[in-house]
C-alpha cells in the first residue's frame, strides 16, 4: 500500500476509538486496526464504565450508546466463610438526570463496537480482524506497522499504540518491559442472565437503576483482590480480579475461583436461577503511578493499557484513563501535525497532558495502593474472618449480658491483634486509599 | 384428481430406496390430501421399474421413457413433471432429498408457482390439504415447523432414512401410463454430458443405512482400513471428518457434516472423531450413534446413544471381529 | 464476463443457536455473522474468472442493514460493486419471496453468470439459487465443484458430486451455478484489497427502487410460512462404556444386536 496514514492506530478498545475520533474530527487520516472480528468482540471489563471523557467527546451519548444501567448504589462488603458485613451508598442525586453519576454498567461487546462506529462516522478507517504482528522502524523513528495481512505494511506519521495491557508493541518500541507478576491482576467474569424484574427485585432497583457490589475476603479465598457483582439489563457481570501472584502463591486457576465465589451463599442468592451466557478472562495493570511508562518516543504513543493507565484502588477504573489518555494523544498529535514535526520532543506534549490531568494525578494519589496490597497480606487474608467473627459473636442472642459478649468479643480480636497494632495498620490503610 | 405425486428416482435403472420412503409417506398422508397416490419415472429403459412401484403403494405410475432422458436433466424433468401436475391438478409433490431431488424440488416449485419445504423429517397435512412440514435448520441446531398457505402444487423433498417403507400387499392391477416431454429434450441448455462413477465406498454415504466414520483420531490414511473392516464387516458405507478429508487422506466426497454431507443412517459409528458441531451438522438426526473415542469428555460422546471410552486402534479390530461373529451365527 | 454473486449474511457455524422466546424466529443476542461459507466460494470462483477475462464482479444481497459488512467483506476481497437490496418488507419472506426480489435485481443488468452458495447455512433451504434460474429462465447446474469456461464457445461444462459418480454437465451461457465445497480454496483480504473496499461503489435498494409488488414478497408473499421453531429433541445420551477394550466391544455388540436391534 503506497498511500501513507497520519495516524495508525493500533487496537479498537475505548482508548483508540477515542484518539482516533478526535483525530479524524480534526481532519486527519486515521486507521485503527483492531484484531477481534469485531471492536469489542474479545473485550471484556467488569462493568462500570466512567463517562466524563466520554461525555466531552459524545455530548448527550447517554442517548444512543448502548450502556446497561446508571448506578445509584455502590456496596463494599466482607465475607467469611458464613458472614456479611457491608456498606452499603446510594444517592438519590446520582438518579437525577443524565449523565447521573457519570458511571453506567455496560458490556463490553455492545459499547465497544458502537464507541468505534462513532469515529468510522467521524471519517476514521478502522480495520477488523487483523492483527498487527510488528512496527516498521526507520532511522530509530516509528513510522508504520506490519498488519498480518497480505500487502500488510502501512506507513503513518504517528502510531498510537492501544492494544491493551499485553500492549506488544510497547515491547518492540522499547518503552516497557514485561511487567511483574505483582502488577497484573487476572481476572474472570460470567455474564448471566436474569429476567429484568428479578433483577430489580433482588437488587431493589427501579427502572434504569444499577448498582455496583465488590466484595473482599472469603468471596476470592483471601486472595489479593475482589469479586464484584454489576447489574446490567438483564444480565449480572459476576466476577472476580486478583493479583497474577496470589493465584500463583495460592495454586489457584482464576475460573475454580470465579466457581468458588459463585457458590458463596452470599453471592448464590444473587444469581439463583440464571443462566450463563458468556464467560471471559482478562489481565489488569494494577500496577499504578509507580509503573507507568515513558508513553511517547519518535512516531509511537502509548495509550490506555499499554500505558498502564489503570485506577485500581476502589473503582477498577480504566475505561476513563484510556479515553482520557486517548483524547490527550490525540491533541499532542494534531499539534505535532500543525508542525509537522513528530520527534519525541514534540510528542513528549501528550506527557504533559496527561501529568496535568486527573489521570496521572489520581494515579498518584493510589500510588501505594500496590504496594501496600502486597505487604499487607493480613487484610486480605485474616482480617476479614477475625473482623466478622467479632461481629458474629457480638450481635449473637443468648443468656449472657450483652456487656460480657461485647467484652469476649474485644478480647477475642486482640489475640489476633494488639490495639496499636491495629491503629497503626489501619492508619496505613487511611493514608493509602483516602 | 388433486392427488399425490412421488417422483421415483432411479439411477442406473434401479428406483431409489428414498423413493419407496415418499411413496409409503404419500400413502400415510392420502386421507387428509385426498386423491389419488401416483409416481412418475423417467429415465431410458426404465419401464421394468414402473412396475414394481404399484407394489409399493402407487396406484399410477406414468412413465416417460427416451433416450435423451438417460441422463438426468433438471429442465427436462422438471417440464415433465410439471406439465403432468398441472394435468393431474396435483396438490402435493414428493420426493428424497437427494442430489437428484434437491436439484428438481426447487425447480418444479419455482416453475408451478407453489412452496418448498426441503430435506423434510416430518409431513402432515392440515385444515384443507395444507403442507406442515418438519425440518432442521441450522445444521440441525433448531428444528423448524413450516406450514403451506397455499394448497396446490406444493413441493417437498424428504431426508433419506427417516421416513419408514411399508410394502403394499393389495394386488392392485398395474396402471401405467406413458407420457411425453413437452419439451425438445435434444436442444436444452443444459445437459449432462458424461457420469463419471467415483472410486468412493461401495454404498453411497447419504443412502446408507449404517455408515462408519473416522477422523483425526486415525493418525494417518494408513491406518483408515480399520474403518473401512469394519464397514465391510457391517455392510456399511465409509465417512470421515473434515479433518481427515482436510489432511487428505479421502476425498471430499466422503466429508460427514455442515460443508459436506447430511446423512441420517440407521447406526453412524464415529472412530476418532470428536463431535465439532459441525460435524454434528451432518449426522445429528441418525437414529443411532456410537462413538469410539479415547477422551471421555468428547463432545461426541453427548450425542451418542452409545461409546466406548478407548483407543480406536485396540477397539476398531476387535469390533471388527466381533460383529463378523454375530453376522454369521 | 459480467458475473453477479448472490450472498447471504449468517450466523457463524459455531454459533450457539436458540429460538426467541416467541418461538418464531431464533434469538439473535450476541451473535457474530459471517457471509455464508458456500456463497464464499462463489465469490472466489468469479475472482478467479475476473483474473483471467476481463470482467466485472457485482455482488448482491437481501438483508437487513448490518448485511452491509457481508458485501464489504467481499468488496475487499475483490468485488467491483455491491447491491444492498434493502427494505422493512421484506422481512418474514420464503425462499421464493427472496428468489423474486433477487431476479428483479438481476434482470436490471445482463450478467453471463450468476453464482449462489448450494444453500444458506440459516435456513437451510438450499432453494434460492435454482428459484432464481428459473424465475429468469436460465439454465443452471446445482451444487458444482469444478467450473470449466469456454467463453469463446459461449458455454461451460461444470461438475457436480452426486451420490457415488460425478455429473458433467454442459451448459449454455448465460447461466446459473450455485457452488459446493471443493470448487476452490476462497482466499484472505488483502490489506489494500480492505482499504480499497471501502470506496467501492455499494448501491441501497428498496422494493420501491426495484418495482417489486410489495404483496409478492416479505411475509405477506409467502408461500411457506415459519409456524414454529424449536431446540430439536434433546438426544438421550446413552451408555458410555469405560472397561477394558474387550469386555467394551462385548458390551456395545450386545446393545446394538439386543437393544438398539441394528445388528
Ligand atoms: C475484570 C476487569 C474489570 C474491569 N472493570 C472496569 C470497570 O469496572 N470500569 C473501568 O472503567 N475499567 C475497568 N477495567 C479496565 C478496563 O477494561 C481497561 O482499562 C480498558 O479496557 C482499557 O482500554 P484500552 O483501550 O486501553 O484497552 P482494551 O480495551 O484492552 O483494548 C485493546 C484493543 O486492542 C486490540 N489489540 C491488541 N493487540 C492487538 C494487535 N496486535 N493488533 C490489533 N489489535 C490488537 C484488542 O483486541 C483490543 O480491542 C476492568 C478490566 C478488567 C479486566
Ligand atoms: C465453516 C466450517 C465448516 C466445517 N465443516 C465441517 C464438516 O462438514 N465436517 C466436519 O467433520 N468438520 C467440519 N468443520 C471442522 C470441525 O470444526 C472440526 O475441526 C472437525 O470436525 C474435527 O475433526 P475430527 O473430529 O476428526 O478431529 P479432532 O477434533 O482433532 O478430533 C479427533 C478425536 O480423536 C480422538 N482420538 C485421538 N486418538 C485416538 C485414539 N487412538 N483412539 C480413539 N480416539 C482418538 C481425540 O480424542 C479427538 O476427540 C467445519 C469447520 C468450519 C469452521
Ligand atoms: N437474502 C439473500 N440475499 C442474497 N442471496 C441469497 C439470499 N438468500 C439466499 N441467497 C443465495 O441463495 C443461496 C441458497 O440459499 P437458501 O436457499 O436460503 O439455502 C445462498 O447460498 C445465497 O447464495
Amino acid at each position: 500500500m503506497s498511500d501513507k496514514f497520519d495516524v495508525i492506530i493500533v487496537g479498537a478498545g475505548p482508548a483508540g476509538s477515542a484518539a482516533a475520533l478526535t483525530l479524524a474530527r480534526a481532519g486527519l487520516s486515521v486507521v485503527v486496526f483492531e484484531r477481534g472480528a469485531f471492536p469489542g468482540a474479545k473485550n471484556m471489563f467488569g462493568g462500570v464504565l466512567y463517562t466524563p471523557i466520554l461525555n466531552k467527546l459524545i455530548p448527550k451519548f447517554w442517548e444512543e450508546a448502548p450502556i446497561e444501567r446508571h448506578i445509584v448504589k455502590r456496596r463494599f462488603s466482607l465475607l467469611s466463610s458464613k458472614s456479611e458485613a457491608a456498606f452499603e451508598f446510594r444517592c438519590e442525586d446520582y438518579n437525577e438526570k443524565p449523565p447521573f453519576n457519570q458511571s453506567f454498567s455496560a458490556l463490553r461487546a455492545r459499547f465497544d463496537p458502537w464507541f468505534s462506529k462513532k469515529a468510522e462516522e467521524a471519517g476514521a478507517m478502522v480495520i477488523p480482524e487483523t492483527v498487527v504482528d510488528d512496527l516498521i522502524v526507520k532511522n530509530g523513528r516509528v513510522c508504520g506497522v506490519k498488519a498480518r495481512r497480505e500487502g500488510g505494511e502501512v506507513l503513518a506519521d504517528v502510531v498510537i499504540a492501544a492494544d491493551g495491557v499485553n500492549s506488544f508493541l510497547a515491547k518492540k518500541a522499547g518503552l516497557r518491559k514485561d511487567f511483574s507478576r505483582a502488577v497484573l491482576a487476572v481476572a474472570a467474569k460470567e455474564v448471566i442472565s436474569l429476567p429484568r424484574e428479578v433483577i430489580e427485585d433482588r437488587f431493589s432497583l427501579e427502572g434504569q437503576e444499577g448498582m455496583a457490589m465488590e466484595f473482599f475476603g472469603d468471596s476470592v479465598a483471601g486472595m489479593v483482590g475482589g469479586g464484584f457483582i454489576y447489574t446490567n439489563q438483564e444480565t449480572l457481570s459476576v466476577g472476580i480480579a486478583c493479583s497474577i501472584k496470589s493465584f500463583i502463591d495460592k495454586k489457584v486457576a482464576p475460573n475454580d475461583l470465579l466457581d468458588r465465589f459463585k457458590a458463596h451463599p452470599s453471592i448464590k442468592r444473587l444469581i439463583k436461577k440464571g443462566e450463563t451466557l458468556e464467560y471471559s478472562g482478562h489481565m489488569i495493570p494494577e500496577g499504578g503511578f509507580e509503573r507507568v511508562p515513558q508513553v511517547y518516543t519518535d512516531g509511537l504513543l502509548l495509550v490506555g493499557d499499554a500505558a498502564h493507565l489503570v485506577n485500581a484502588s476502589f473503582y477498577h477504573e480504566g475505561t476513563n484513563l484510556a479515553m482520557a489518555s486517548g483524547l490527550y494523544a490525540a491533541e499532542a498529535i494534531i499539534e505535532a501535525k500543525e508542525k509537522d514535526d513528530f520527534s519525541a520532543q514534540t510528542l513528549k506534549r501528550y506527557q504533559k497532558k496527561l501529568n496535568n490531568s486527573f489521570v496521572m494525578k489520581d494515579l498518584k494519589k493510589y500510588r501505594a495502593v500496590e504496594k501496600w496490597s502486597h505487604e499487607n497480606l493480613k487484610f486480605f487474608e485474616e482480617y476479614p474472618g477475625i473482623a466478622l467473627e467479632m461481629l458474629k459473636d457480638y450481635f449473637s442472642i443468648s443468656e449472657v449480658p450483652k456487656e460480657t459478649i461485647q467484652k469476649e468479643a474485644y478480647r477475642k480480636v486482640r489475640t489476633h491483634i494488639s490495639p496499636i497494632q491495629a491503629f497503626l495498620e489501619l492508619n496505613k490503610f487511611r493514608k493509602t486509599f483516602f | 384428481m388433486a392427488g399425490t405425486l412421488v417422483f421415483s428416482e432411479q439411477r442406473e435403472g434401479k428406483v431409489k430406496r428414498v423413493a419407496l420412503e415418499a411413496l409409503t409417506a404419500a400413502r400415510t398422508l392420502q386421507s387428509k390430501v385426498g386423491g389419488e397416490v401416483a409416481a412418475v419415472i423417467i429415465g431410458d429403459q426404465v419401464a421394468d421399474e414402473a412396475k414394481g412401484l404399484t407394489a409399493a403403494g402407487a396406484e399410477k405410475v406414468y412413465l416417460a421413457e427416451d433416450p435423451f432422458l438417460h441422463y438426468y436433466s433438471s429442465e427436462g424433468y422438471a417440464s415433465i413433471i410439471a406439465d403432468l401436475a398441472k394435468k393431474l391438478d396435483t396438490r402435493l409433490i414428493l420426493m428424497g432429498a437427494t442430489m437428484m431431488g434437491k436439484d428438481l424440488g426447487p425447480k418444479l416449485a419455482a416453475r408451478l408457482g407453489g412452496p418448498f419445504a426441503g430435506d423434510c423429517v416430518g409431513l402432515e397435512i392440515v385444515d384443507e390439504g395444507m403442507l406442515v412440514a418438519h425440518r432442521p435448520i441450522y445444521g440441525g441446531k433448531i428444528m423448524s415447523t413450516v406450514k403451506s398457505r397455499q394448497s396446490g402444487f406444493q413441493v417437498a423433498t424428504i431426508r433419506p432414512n427417516v421416513f419408514p417403507v411399508e410394502k403394499q400387499t393389495s394386488e392392485n392391477t398395474i396402471r401405467i401410463e406413458r407420457i411425453t416431454s413437452p419439451c425438445d429434450l435434444s436442444s436444452l441448455l443444459a445437459q449432462v454430458q458424461e457420469v463419471v462413477a467415483t472410486a468412493s465406498s461401495k454404498v453411497e454415504l447419504t443412502e446408507a443405512r449404517i455408515i462408519v466414520s473416522g477422523g483425526r483420531g486415525l493418525k494417518g490414511p494408513e491406518n483408515f482400513n480399520l474403518v473401512e473392516d469394519l464397514a465391510e464387516a457391517l455392510g456399511a458405507a465409509v465417512g470421515a471428518s473434515r479433518a481427515a478429508v482436510d489432511a487428505g487422506w479421502k476425498p471430499h466426497s466422503y466429508q460427514v457434516g455442515l460443508t459436506g454431507k447430511t446423512v441420517s443412517p440407521l447406526l453412524y459409528i464415529a472412530c476418532g472423531i470428536s463431535g465439532a458441531i459441525q460435524h454434528l451438522a451432518g449426522m445429528s438426526s441418525s437414529k443411532y450413534i456410537v462413538a469410539i473415542n479415547k477422551d471421555p469428555n468428547a463432545p461426541i460422546f453427548k450425542i451418542a446413544n452409545y461409546g466406548i471410552v478407548g483407543d480406536l486402534f485396540e477397539i476398531l479390530p476387535l469390533l471388527t471381529e466381533a460383529v463378523k461373529k454375530v453376522r454369521e451365527g | 464476463m459480467k458475473i453477479a454473486v448472490c450472498i447471504k449474511q449468517v450466523p457463524a457455524t459455531e454459533s450457539k443457536i436458540k429460538p426467541s422466546s416467541d418461538g418464531k424466529e431464533i434469538d439473535r443476542t450476541g451473535l457474530s455473522y459471517v457471509v455464508n461459507p458456500y456463497d464464499e466460494f462463489g465469490v472466489e470462483e468469479a475472482l478467479r474468472i475476473k483474473e483471467r477475462l476481463e470482467s466485472s464482479v457485482t455482488v448482491v444481497t437481501m438483508g437487513t442493514e448490518r448485511a452491509e459488512e457481508a458485501l464489504r467483506t467481499c468488496l475487499a476481497l475483490g468485488a467491483d460493486q455491491a447491491i444492498h437490496i434493502k427494505d422493512d418488507l421484506l422481512r418474514g419472506g420464503d425462499a421464493y419471496g427472496v428468489a423474486l426480489v433477487l431476479t428483479t435485481a438481476l434482470m436490471k443488468e445482463h450478467y453471463d453468470i450468476i453464482f449462489f452458495g448450494k444453500q444458506a447455512v440459516d435456513d437451510d433451504s438450499g432453494a434460492v439459487g435454482i428459484h432464481v434460474a428459473e424465475l429468469m429462465g436460465l439454465p443452471h447446474v446445482a451444487v458444482i465443484n469444478k467450473l470449466d469456461l469456454k467463453p469463446e464457445e459461449g458455454r461451460a461444462l461444470a461438475s457436480r458430486q452426486i451420490e457415488g459418480a460425478t455429473e458433467m454437465v454442459n451448459i449454455k451461457l448465460p447461466a446459473v451455478f450455485t457452488c459446493q465445497k471443493g470448487l476452490n480454496e476462497p482466499r484472505y483480504a488483502s490489506l489494500p484489497g480492505i482499504m480499497k473496499a471501502k470506496q467501492k461503489p455499494l448501491t441501497t435498494l428498496t422494493l420501491a427502487d426495484l418495482g417489486v409488488d410489495k404483496d409478492a414478497v416479505g411475509a405477506k408473499g409467502a408461500k411457506l410460512v415459519v409456524d414454529c421453531i424449536k431446540a430439536p429433541r434433546v438426544r438421550s445420551t446413552g451408555n458410555i462404556i469405560d472397561k477394558n477394550p474387550s469386555e467394551s466391544v462385548e458390551e456395545l455388540v450386545r446393545l446394538l444386536r439386543d437393544e438398539a436391534k441394528v445388528l
